[in-house]
């Protein structure tokens, strides 16, 4: 029965291989830097599972977009979302796969993390350049209870274009109407004040040298610096800390179901526990698939990834996307991605779902 | 056939044979020195391609303006070229006199024991990979800098007519006189080595003619090395001049990397090779993008232009010997 059963096998694949859709035993992706770390935990682990290979290459969201263009690879990543419209034009589809938080940090002398709080209106202003010295009035009403060193605030930001610094800037571009007609937002940005540090590792650089400095960074990095951290107050008016819940908190009131193309950017979301400035990172496909076969793969790898690598996502300080928001992203698969006979690749009823 | 017309048909044909390995030997040689110029001519163009849809957006504004913005799509290498220019002048400015400090005393003043030493050390500093300068220049450097030499830099120089305003500003340990001192280090060994070796060309004779009419050692090497190896002596500067120029990673880690043009060299700023380094891999756009390949045909002309500058001053001080 057994011997059967692989003849049957052996057959088959003998089969698919004359028709030239022999399964794929490696799948190829390049882009965003900021998930790569989890991108490789994962390809690690589902290698040793099913002995298929992901080669993913970080070269950043640009050239992840610029080369899913080219079909070079099977997937792109990119931490900046493409619009509905950019979507349909090239025929793309995309999805979040995990999220991430940015952090404001501060070098003060004596403050500790999760000491100062801040306001939309207040870090606007600071990285406006308006608001220039750590006394200033607006500072100083948010803190009462904190001794304010009388120094110039030192800026740091991101020099490189990175999805950190589109998540930041889109988040002040939504809390400030200033920011948005001076600034505006993108993955860099003409900065009006402040030094630039290379990757979340030059800007925990910068601000651990400097006194009196502030930056942004992903959280993972403000734990790994052992950075203080500041409070930021959120759309509900409470001042919240970064951490895993907030982040969660923040992703599960926002609205994936009504946004196109899933399109959505998780800066100041409604919710009380919600940390404002929350971001996915997403992968890019084509949904007209000329190698059926390789796309079944990278959705069977990314299934696999939401049903059974929450717990490495975390280790690492990613933050898993709800459970919601990845059925709904299993639905667009069948859906949306389609061989070239017109069928639909990917099939939700029988693909391998784990816990979720 | 008698015994001497075959030694004669003999002799031709290894000439024969001779004369097409030369040619052959002529013809491989052509081939590799063509490929340097195919090389130069296939990145000039593929770079100036690159850059047409930058140019055809910005037009040649793009070269004169001081604005950096991704988000509205403005963009302009006057910024970036002005920061490659100044790092790379204070670079010379603090690295050439101690360069040919290190290869006088080597060459002249150095007991014999010491040369062997303090040669390796040069040549091991020349070796060095340049992100590690970045990396000590970032963590050992800068704080140093900033809480010791810009305080008092400032204090001494701040208040001078002219030059004052160069030496005012927070002392934030980074910017653009930084990555000037970090390059200045960089480029040391590679002048002073080439100084060296071509101070030793100077035959004994000359010098000792020198000294043996009473002249000071200084005298001898103003007046009788430094003639001899002029021209060595300014290609020295040159190579050290376009590694300053081109420096990528070193001067990324310190300079902090804003684009706007500031009096103060205590100031953020950004090269050409930084910006590039910083931007390539998130430019998302094609004008953003053709813009970062754009900055890269702006230092080839730089760097050109500075060449053909020094080439030029070279043959004028030629000119004036004579």
């Amino acid at each position: 029965m057994v011997k059967g059963f692989k003849f049957a096998a052996l057959v088959c694949a003998g089969l698919f291989a004359a028709a030239g859709s022999a399964r794929a035993d490696s799948i190829s992706g390049a882009g965003a830097t900021f998930p790569y770390p989890i991108y490789a935990k994962w390809a690690d682990a589902y290698k040793k599972d099913t002995g298929i290979a992901l080669n993913y290459q970080s070269i950043g969201s640009g050239g992840g977009i610029k080369q899913i263009k080219a079909k070079t690879v099977d997937f792109g990543a990119s931490d900046m979302p493409l619009k509905p419209e950019e979507l349909d034009a090239a025929g793309l589809l995309q999805f979040p796969t995990v999220m991430g938080g940015v952090v404001p940090v501060v070098n003060l002398n004596g403050i500790k993390a999760g000491e100062m709080k801040l306001s939309p209106p207040v870090l606007a202003g600071i990285y406006l350049g308006k608001i220039t010295k750590w006394t200033d009035q607006a500072i100083a009403k948010l803190n009462p209870g904190l001794k304010l060193p009388d120094s110039d605030i030192n800026v740091v930001h991101r020099s490189d274009g990175s999805g950190t610094t589109f998540i930041f800037t889109h988040y002040l571009s939504q809390v400030s109407p200033d920011w948005k007609g001076k600034v505006g937002e993108n993955t860099s940005v003409d900065w009006p004040v402040g030094i630039g540090g290379k990757g979340n590792e030059g800007v925990a650089a910068y601000v651990k040298q400097l006194d009196g400095s502030i930056g942004y960074v992903e959280y993972a990095y403000a734990l790994q610096n052992k950075l203080a951290n500041t409070l930021l107050q959120n759309s509900a008016g409470t001042f919240v800390a970064p951490n895993s819940e907030s982040f969660q908190a923040a992703a599960a009131n926002a609205d994936w179901e009504h946004a196109p193309g899933l399109y959505l950017l998780l800066t100041d979301q409604p919710g009380a526990n919600s940390w404002p400035i929350t971001g996915a990172t997403f992968i890019l496909m084509y949904k007209a698939q000329g190698k059926p076969a390789t796309a079944r793969e990278v959705l069977n790898f990314f299934n696999w990834a939401y049903a059974n690598g929450d717990e490495m996502a975390a280790q690492l300080d990613y933050i898993p996307m709800p459970d919601k928001v990845v059925e709904l992203v299993r639905g667009m698969w069948s859906k949306d991605i389609k061989g070239p006979d017109g069928q639909s690749i990917f099939d939700a009823s029988t693909a391998m779902s784990g816990k979720k | 056939m008698t015994a001497a017309d075959a030694t004669e048909a003999a002799l031709a044909r290894g000439f024969r044979t001779q004369q097409l390995a030369d040619h052959a030997f002529r013809g491989v040689t052509l081939t590799c020195a063509l490929i340097v110029l195919l090389t130069l001519a296939a990145i000039l163009v593929s770079l100036f391609v690159g850059s047409l849809p930058a140019f055809r957006a910005l037009h040649l504004g793009f070269f004169t303006r001081e604005v950096w913005n991704p988000v509205t799509e403005q963009f302009g290498a006057l910024g970036p070229i002005y920061g490659t220019l100044v790092t790379s002048v204070i670079a010379l400015l603090l690295g050439v006199p101690v360069s040919f400090g290190i290869a006088l005393f080597l060459t002249q003043l150095a007991p014999e024991w010491m040369r062997r030493p303090i040669g390796i050390a040069i040549e091991l500093l020349a070796a060095i990979p340049s992100i590690i300068y970045g990396m000590w220049g970032l963590f050992v450097f800068a704080p140093y800098f900033a809480s010791h030499l810009q305080p008092w830099l400032t204090a001494h120089l701040g208040g001078l007519p002219l030059l004052g305003p160069l030496f005012q500003g927070p002392p934030l340990g980074i910017g653009m006189l930084t990555a000037g001192v970090i390059l200045a280090i960089m480029i040391v060994p590679f002048i002073s080595a080439i100084m060296r070796d071509v101070f030793e060309t100077v035959p004994a004779v000359m010098r000792e003619s020198a000294y043996s009419i009473g002249a000071t050692t200084w005298e001898v090497v103003w007046n009788v090395i430094l003639p001899y190896t002029r021209v060595s002596v300014t290609g020295a500067i040159m190579l050290g001049l376009g590694r300053a120029l081109g420096e990528t990673m070193a001067v990324t880690f310190v300079i902090g990397n804003a684009h706007d043009i500031h009096a103060s060299l205590f100031m953020p700023g950004a090269t050409i090779s930084s910006t590039i380094a910083n931007e390539f891999t998130e430019a998302v756009g094609d004008i953003y993008y053709s813009s970062l390949i754009a900055l890269g045909l702006a230092l080839f002309i730089v760097t050109i232009t500075v060449l053909a500058l020094a080439k030029w001053m070279l043959r004028r001080m030629a000119l004036r010997v004579q």
